[in-house]
C-alpha cells in the first residue's frame, strides 16, 4: 500500500475565491510592511556593526548579574540574552551579549574582550573562558554588507525575471516575480515581527527561498505551458486549474520531503544556524502557497496569448522550445 | 524503448564510482588529517619514526583530499583588515625630501634659499626666496621625477610639481598613488603571510579582497586578538638624529622634524628629525638576544648598504644620541659612543623575553608598508565548532533517514531507486567538494540537507509523470519513457533558476554564506545528474531484467 498525501484525481478549483486569496496576500504584506516599518528588523551585527559575544557557563545564567556586572565599562548599548537549545547538556548554559560598535573604533579592541572576561568571570564563577566566540564587525563593513545584500538580493529576481520571461511568456514572468516578491516581503515580515535575528545567513536563506519558490511556479508554468497546447478550446482558468491539479500530488511531495529535512535540521540542528532554518521552513511554506494563489492568480488576471502554433516574434520564443 | 548504450552505462556507473571514491577520505577525516599533516610534515624535511607511522594510517594509492572545515565548524580567527595605504605616500615624500633639498642647493644661484613649509602629509611645500627662479626650480624638481608604468597613461611620472607664488608644491600623481597602494597592498600580504608563517600555524587562509583589504583566516587559533597582536603591528624600524629630550607632549617642532614619545619613561618626548638615518628595511637578521647585563634584548645586522650608512652616521656623530624608533615610539636613545662599522647593533629597551622573541619575529619578517585596520573579526571556539558539526551530523543523518523513509513509502521499489540515487548523490556531492577543496561552513551542512529535501524533487516529478502516463494505459515501457521525456523540461526549469540564485550567493556572498552558495549549487548538479541519468538507468536495468507488464509506481 501506497503513503498518498494526495488523491489520484484532484479537481480542486483554486481560483474560485482567487480575490479573496489576493486579498489574503496583499493584506499579509501590508501587515508585514507595517511591522518593517514600524519596528524594523532586529539587525545582527553583520549589518549594523558591534561586537557579540557568546559565553558559556556551568551555572545558569543571571542576565541581570552580567547586565550589572558589564554595566561599569560603559561600553553603550549592551543587549544580554540567554539562549535555550535542547542539544545543550544540562550543565550548559549559554548567552549572547552584543555590545554595539564602540566609537572611533572599526572592530573591537582585545582589551575590551579581556575586560568583559574578567568581569564576567567575577560575577559568575562558572564561566568558561576564553568566550565561545567573538565577533566583531565594523560600520564600513556592516554598511557595505546591507549594500551587498539588497543588490544580490535584487540581481537574483532581475535574473529569474528575465530567465523565465525567456522560457515562457513575460505574463508568466511577472507572474512569478510577483510570488517571490510576495515571499521575499513576508520573511522579512516574519523576522520583523517576531523580532528574530536578521544577519548574513538570513540572506543566503531569503535567495533559498527565492530559488525553492521559483522551483515550484516553473514546475506549475510548465505544466500550464503544455497543457495551453493540449485544450486550445478550453478557457485560461480551467486550464490553470487542470494544471495545478495536476502537479499538486508533486508540489505536496516535494515541499513534505523538503519540510522532513528542515525540521530536522531545525529541532537537531543547533542554535546558531536556527533563524537560517526558520527563515527556509517558512520560506517552504509561503512559497508552495505563493505559486499556486499568487503566480497562477496573477497569470489568471494578465491572461496569456493562446495561439501558440504561430511562433511570435516578440518574446524570444526560440529559447521556449528547446526540449519541450 | 529503453535503451542506453552500453558506453553511456559504463559512464554513468564510472562517474558514480569515481565520485564516491573521491569522497571516501571523509569518511575517515581525523586519519585522512592526522596522515596528511605527517605526509606534509615529511615532505618538509621533518622525517620523524611517527610521522612515518602517521603517515602510513592512509595508503598513498586512495584519495587523500578533504573538504576542508570552515572557521565556524573548526573554530579559528578570522580577521579583515584595510591596508591605510595613504600612510606609504607621507614616507614616500619624506624620502623625496633631501634628495629634493639637495637639487635645488645645486640652484641656489637661480632660486636662492629654500624654506621648507607646513603641509599636509602627503605633499611637501617649500618656498623659494627669489620666486624669479621659479621656472628653473619647478624644472628641477620635474627633473627628478620617474617614469611610471601605468595601462593608461603613457609618460605619467611619479611625482607632479607646480608653482604657488613663491611656494612649489610636491605631491604623488594619481597614476602613482594608484601604483603604489597596488604595491603596498601587495606588500602588506606578502609581509602578512610570513608573520604568520613564522609562528607557523597550519593552512591559514590569506587572500586579498578588494582594492585594499586583507582578509585572514586562521584555524585552530585561540583568539582573533592573538592574531592581531601578529600581524596588527606595524614594526616600522627606524634609526633617527636626536634633536632634544623634554617632558611636554605638546611641545612644537620644527618642520622636518617631529616629536616621539618614549616607550619606556613616562611623560618623555624626544624631538627627531624625521628622515632617518637607516630603516628596518635595510636589516638582514634580527634575533632574540640579552645585553651585557642579561636583559632580553634584539641584536639586529645590516645589509651592505644600511651598514655603510650607519657606520658613516655613527662615525660623523659620535658624542650625539640617536633614537632606535619602533611605531613612532622610542625604543632607546643612547648616546654613540664610537664608530659603529660593522653593521650590527643590539636594541635594548625593558623587553621581557616574550617581546624581546615577538619583536626579533617582527623585525624579520619585515615592517607592514603601512598600518592595517581591522574592520572584521571573529573567533570562534574549537568547542562551538564541534558541537556544530556534531549538531550537523544528527540533524543530516536524520534528514536522510526521514527522507528516504518517506520516499520508500510513497513509491515502493521506484522510491528505492530513488534513494539509492539520493545515497549517491550525496556522496557524489562530498566527491565533488573534495575534489575542489571547498570549504564546509555551517550554512554549507544546511546547503546539504536542502539539496537532499530538493534532490527527490527531479525524482518526484518524473515519477508523478510516469503514474499520470499509466493512467493512459499506454503500457509500462511507454509511460516510464513518457515519463522521464515530459518531466525533463520542468526538471531543467526549476534546477536552472534555482541554480541562478546560487552563482549569484556565490558571487556577492562572502565566507559562510559563499560556502552554502557552493554546497547548493554543486548539489543541484548532482541532483539533476542522479535523477536524470542514475534512476533512469536503474529503473531500465530493473526493466530489462523482469519485464513486468504491469508497473506501480
Amino acid at each position: 500500500m501506497r503513503l498518498k498525501l494526495v488523491p489520484q484525481q484532484t479537481s480542486f478549483d483554486f481560483f474560485s475565491r482567487w480575490k479573496i486569496w489576493l486579498g489574503i496576500s496583499g493584506l499579509m504584506m501590508v501587515i508585514a510592511f507595517a511591522s518593517f516599518m514600524l519596528q524594523g528588523l532586529n539587525f545582527g551585527i553583520d549589518f549594523r556593526g558591534g561586537t557579540t559575544i557568546r559565553t558559556e557557563s556551568t551555572q545558569p545564567i543571571d542576565v541581570g548579574a552580567y547586565r550589572e556586572a558589564i554595566a561599569p565599562l560603559e561600553l553603550g548599548d549592551v543587549s544580554i540574552t540567554e539562549i535555550f537549545d535542547p542539544t545543550f547538556g544540562p550543565d550548559e548554559h549559554v548567552a549572547m551579549i552584543r555590545i554595539q560598535a564602540q566609537e572611533g573604533a572599526e572592530a573591537v579592541s582585545a582589551d575590551m574582550i579581556t575586560q568583559v572576561g574578567e568581569v564576567l568571570a567575577a560575577a559568575d564563577a562558572g564561566l568558561k573562558l576564553p568566550f565561545e566566540s567573538v565577533e566583531s564587525v565594523g560600520p564600513k563593513v556592516s554598511g557595505e554588507l546591507i549594500q551587498t545584500a539588497v543588490i544580490a538580493v535584487v540581481l537574483a529576481i532581475g535574473a529569474v525575471l528575465v530567465y523565465i520571461w525567456l522560457r515562457f511568456e513575460w505574463q508568466f514572468a511577472l507572474g512569478a516575480v510577483a510570488a517571490l516578491v510576495h515571499d521575499v516581503i513576508l520573511t522579512i515580515g516574519i523576522f520583523s515581527e517576531l523580532q528574530i535575528r536578521f544577519d548574513l545567513a538570513i540572506i543566503a536563506a531569503l535567495l533559498t527561498i527565492v530559488g525553492y519558490s521559483l522551483n515550484d511556479t516553473v514546475v506549475v508554468f510548465d505544466r500550464v505551458r503544455e497543457n495551453l497546447r493540449k485544450y486550445k478550446k478550453k478557457d485560461l482558468k480551467e486550464v490553470l486549474n487542470i494544471s495545478i491539479n495536476e502537479t499538486l500530488s508533486r508540489t505536496v511531495m516535494t515541499s513534505v520531503t523538503t519540510l522532513l529535512a528542515l525540521i530536522s535540521l531545525y529541532v537537531l540542528g543547533g542554535d546558531v544556524i536556527r533563524g537560517f532554518v526558520f527563515a527556509m521552513i517558512w520560506g517552504v511554506i509561503v512559497g508552495t502557497y505563493s505559486s499556486v494563489f499568487v503566480a497562477s492568480t496573477i497569470l489568471l488576471w494578465l491572461g496569456v496569448k493562446r495561439d501558440w502554433s504561430k511562433p511570435s516574434n516578440t518574446a524570444g520564443n526560440q529559447f521556449a522550445n528547446i526540449d519541450a | 524503448m529503453l535503451q542506453i548504450d552500453t558506453w553511456k552505462r559504463v559512464l554513468i556507473w564510472s562517474v558514480c564510482v569515481i565520485g564516491l571514491f573521491m569522497a571516501l577520505p571523509n569518511a575517515f577525516y581525523t586519519r585522512v588529517e592526522t596522515s596528511n599533516d605527517a605526509k606534509a610534515a615529511i615532505e618538509l624535511g621533518v622525517d620523524t619514526p611517527e610521522n612515518q607511522a602517521e603517515a602510513a594510517e592512509w595508503p598513498n594509492w586512495l584519495p587523500s583530499s578533504l573538504v576542508n572545515l570552515g572557521l565556524d565548524l573548526r573554530g579559528g580567527a578570522h580577521l579583515l583588515a584595510e591596508v591605510k595605504v595613504e600612510d606609504v605616500y607621507e614616507s614616500r615624500m619624506e624620502a623625496m625630501w633631501p634628495e629634493i633639498r639637495d637639487a635645488l642647493r645645486d640652484e641656489r644661484a637661480t632660486v636662492g634659499t629654500i624654506r621648507r613649509q607646513e603641509s599636509p602629509p602627503d605633499q611637501i611645500r617649500l618656498r623659494i626666496s627669489q620666486p624669479e627662479g621659479m621656472p628653473r626650480a619647478l624644472e628641477v624638481v620635474r627633473g627628478l621625477a620617474r617614469q611610471v608604468q601605468t595601462l593608461s597613461g603613457v609618460g605619467a611620472t611619479d611625482i607632479e610639481a607646480r608653482a604657488q607664488g613663491d611656494t612649489i608644491i610636491v605631491q604623488l600623481s594619481e597614476a602613482e598613488k594608484l601604483a603604489t597602494d597596488d604595491r603596498t597592498v601587495r606588500q602588506s600580504l606578502e609581509i602578512v603571510r610570513r608573520r604568520i608563517d613564522e609562528v607557523g600555524t597550519r593552512e591559514p587562509t590569506i587572500q586579498r579582497q578588494g582594492a585594499d583589504r586583507i582578509l585572514i583566516q586562521v584555524p585552530g587559533i585561540g583568539s582573533a586578538g592573538e592574531l592581531k597582536e601578529i600581524i596588527g603591528t606595524t614594526a616600522q624600524l627606524t634609526f633617527n638624529p636626536v634633536l632634544g629630550r623634554g617632558t611636554d607632549e605638546n611641545a612644537s617642532v620644527g618642520i622636518g622634524e617631529k616629536l616621539a614619545p618614549s616607550l619606556d619613561e613616562p611623560d618623555v618626548y624626544y624631538t627627531l628629525d624625521s628622515s632617518p638615518v637607516v630603516t628596518g628595511e635595510e636589516l638582514v637578521d634580527a634575533q632574540p638576544a640579552f645585553d651585557q647585563n642579561g636583559r632580553p634584548a634584539v641584536s639586529f645586522r645590516f645589509n651592505t648598504s644600511g651598514a655603510r650608512k650607519f657606520g658613516d652616521y655613527t662615525l660623523e656623530n659620535i658624542g650625539a644620541p640617536f633614537a632606535i624608533v619602533l611605531d613612532d615610539e622610542v625604543i632607546s636613545a643612547p648616546v654613540i659612543q664610537s664608530h659603529i662599522p660593522g653593521g650590527s647593533g643590539i636594541i635594548t629597551g625593558n623587553f621581557t623575553v616574550e617581546e624581546s622573541t615577538n619583536l626579533a619575529v617582527l623585525l624579520r619578517a619585515g615592517a607592514l608598508p603601512a598600518e592595517l585596520e581591522f574592520l572584521e573579526e571573529r573567533t570562534i571556539g574549537p568547542e562551538l565548532g564541534q558541537d556544530s558539526i556534531d549538531a550537523g551530523k544528527v540533524a543530516t543523518i536524520v534528514a536522510f533517514v526521514a527522507v528516504l523513509a518517506f520516499m520508500g513509502l510513497s513509491y515502493g521499489l521506484f522510491g528505492i531507486f530513488a534513494n539509492i540515487a539520493l545515497i549517491i548523490n550525496v556522496g557524489l556531492l562530498f566527491g565533488l567538494l573534495s575534489l575542489i577543496g571547498a570549504t564546509l561552513t555551517l550554512p554549507g551542512i544546511a546547503g546539504i540537507v536542502l539539496t537532499v529535501g530538493m534532490a527527490v524533487d527531479a525524482n518526484v516529478l518524473i515519477f508523478e509523470r510516469i503514474r499520470e502516463e499509466l493512467k493512459s494505459a499506454k503500457g509500462p515501457a511507454r509511460a516510464i519513457e513518457l515519463g522521464y521525456e515530459k518531466a525533463l523540461s520542468a526538471i531543467l526549469d526549476a534546477n536552472v533558476t534555482t541554480f541562478i540564485t546560487a552563482v549569484i550567493l556565490f558571487a556577492m556572498g562572502s565566507g559562510p554564506v559563499r560556502g552554502f552558495a557552493i554546497t547548493l549549487g554543486l548539489g543541484i548538479l548532482t541532483s539533476v545528474f542522479t535523477a536524470i541519468f542514475v534512476t533512469r538507468l536503474m529503473i531500465v536495468m530493473w526493466f530489462e531484467r523482469r519485464r513486468p507488464k504491469t508497473i506501480e509506481v
